[in-house]
């Protein structure tokens, strides 16, 4: 059985950002994120990458969480980079008329370099913030932060809730997808998307199914009550 | 104490109604219950009744016992008795549900949190929230995985916690749904130990004949019906003739 993914998850190793408090953490996230979209160019790609590396050692992650991650996001990383790139590299050289010169492939290049890096810094940055917040800190502080609205009708506890879940998601779909993977292989069907994609989505399906079925058991939901400190 | 009257679950269905659990008439006042029966005979569905998972279409079920492990699930009558389509959220409270596989029942990441997600409703300070569920975990012997991914845990050990984070609220009554299909002999025993140690009353849907011989009494389920009602030896001697036939 392979390794859970880092991403979304929470780390018991202790790093420096274990010590912020965890409205602080979304709070640089949210302000690193609108700056990630914000400035964008290589130079501040590079910036973000260096800064969300730094994170992810700051919250006791280390090199393996790192390549982990990065895996997690590889194939989609080099989709994304080719078609930006390729766009990119068309519009400079002026449409489809003609097969664009080398010039504006380096300038494509550096675009997706851009967006993919830009996106994988945020990836980062997130997993540091997940890595070193429990959940139950985290939904604490979306309980609090959404508190004031419930004059306006708003479910403070519901909305943390289906934050947590979201979160929780992440790495057991990872799971979910590395299984379907490896049950693919075993019937010699790895080069089938079908074999993968279907199964995939149904046992997402699934897994959500048997999650809500399991809130409703415990009564979880059913009403508004926990505070915080 | 848990009270079937009439109850019946219709499925519908392109091909027209399917009946799940034909009216089914039962009070179930004894501290330990099993329940047997084929695959697909309907034995989960008249489990998840009890705990509101799945309502009847017809007739009802009605579930009562002072709240708080101890109290004697007999002691209540029926007029002190909850329904399980009006009373929802009540009825979940009295009643505990393990499912067959717990990597589904665990929600959080870690072994603590989950625990504590079942005390959120009655213990609003986190500090507090925190000690109540160390102590939990205490209980069952998981202290020292409090801080544990709980994708980490063994099969057994994640079956240990699902049904620790159910008691942690203290129902009355626990409902268990092939809680010892996916583990190893040792670890069955195990879990088998603990639901017949419980001070709540205990119904457990089951394969493991070994696990329904330690009840009270017995219900075989066959195509949605309880065709035997009785001892467990009695029960399970029927349930084999009729299987094995």
């Amino acid at each position: 059985m392979s390794e859970p993914s880092p991403l979304g998850a929470y780390s018991s190793r202790r790093g420096p950002l274990h010590a912020l408090l965890p409205g602080a953490k979304l709070l640089m996230l949210f302000v690193f994120a609108v700056l990630a979209v914000a400035l964008r160019g290589p130079g501040w790609t590079t910036l973000w990458l260096g800064i969300a590396a730094a994170l992810i050692g700051l919250a006791g992650m280390g090199w393996r969480d790192f390549v982990r991650v990065a895996r997690s996001f590889g194939i989609v990383a080099v989709l994304l980079f080719v078609f930006t790139a390729a766009s990119a590299a068309i519009s400079e050289a002026g449409g489809w008329g003609s097969f664009p010169p080398a010039d504006a492939w380096a300038a494509g290049a550096l675009r997706g370099y851009g967006v993919v890096g830009s996106l994988f810094a945020l990836i980062l940055a997130a997993s540091a913030v997940t890595a070193s917040t429990a959940i139950e800190d985290m939904t604490d502080t979306v309980t609090w932060a959404i508190g004031p609205l419930r004059r306006f009708g708003a479910q403070p506890e519901r909305v943390a809730l289906a934050f947590s879940l979201v979160i929780r998601a992440i790495p057991t779909t990872i799971g979910i997808a590395r299984e379907t993977r490896d049950a693919a292989r075993a019937r010699g069907l790895e080069r089938s998307p079908r074999a993968r994609v279907v199964p995939l989505v149904i046992r997402t399906v699934a897994q959500a199914h048997a999650t809500g079925e399991a809130l409703a058991a415990r009564g979880i939901g059913d009403d508004e009550a926990a505070g915080r400190d | 104490m848990i009270e079937f009257r009439d109850a019946t679950v219709v499925a519908p269905g392109l091909d027209g109604d399917t009946t799940i659990l034909h009216p089914t008439i039962l009070t179930l006042r004894e501290q330990r219950v099993s329940v047997i029966g084929g695959n697909g005979s309907g034995k989960s569905t008249l489990a998840r009744l009890i705990n509101g998972l799945v309502e009847p279409t017809a007739g009802a079920v009605r579930v009562g016992g002072s709240a708080g492990a101890g109290a004697a699930p007999a002691a209540a009558t029926p007029d002190q008795l909850l329904d399980t389509r009006q009373d929802g959220p009540a009825v979940r409270r009295t009643v505990g549900f393990v499912f067959t596989d717990p990597a589904a029942q665990l929600i959080m990441p870690t072994v603590i949190e989950d625990v504590a997600l079942s005390l959120r409703r009655t213990h609003r300070v986190k500090s507090e929230r925190q000690a109540a569920a160390l102590e939990v975990l205490g209980r069952f012997g998981l202290a020292a995985l409090a801080d544990r991914s709980v994708h980490t845990l063994s099969g057994g050990q994640k079956q240990l916690l699902a049904i620790a984070t159910v008691l942690a609220s203290d129902p009355a009554i626990l409902v268990a749904d092939e809680p010892t299909t996916l583990l190893d002999l040792r670890n069955a025993r195990r879990i088998g130990d603990l639901l017949m140690s419980l001070p709540q009353q205990v119904l457990t849907v089951t394969h493991d004949l070994d696990l329904a011989a330690r009840a009270d009494r017995t219900l075989v389920v066959e195509a949605g019906r309880v065709v035997f009602d009785g001892t467990p030896a009695d029960a399970i001697a029927h349930y084999r003739e009729r299987a094995l036939r």
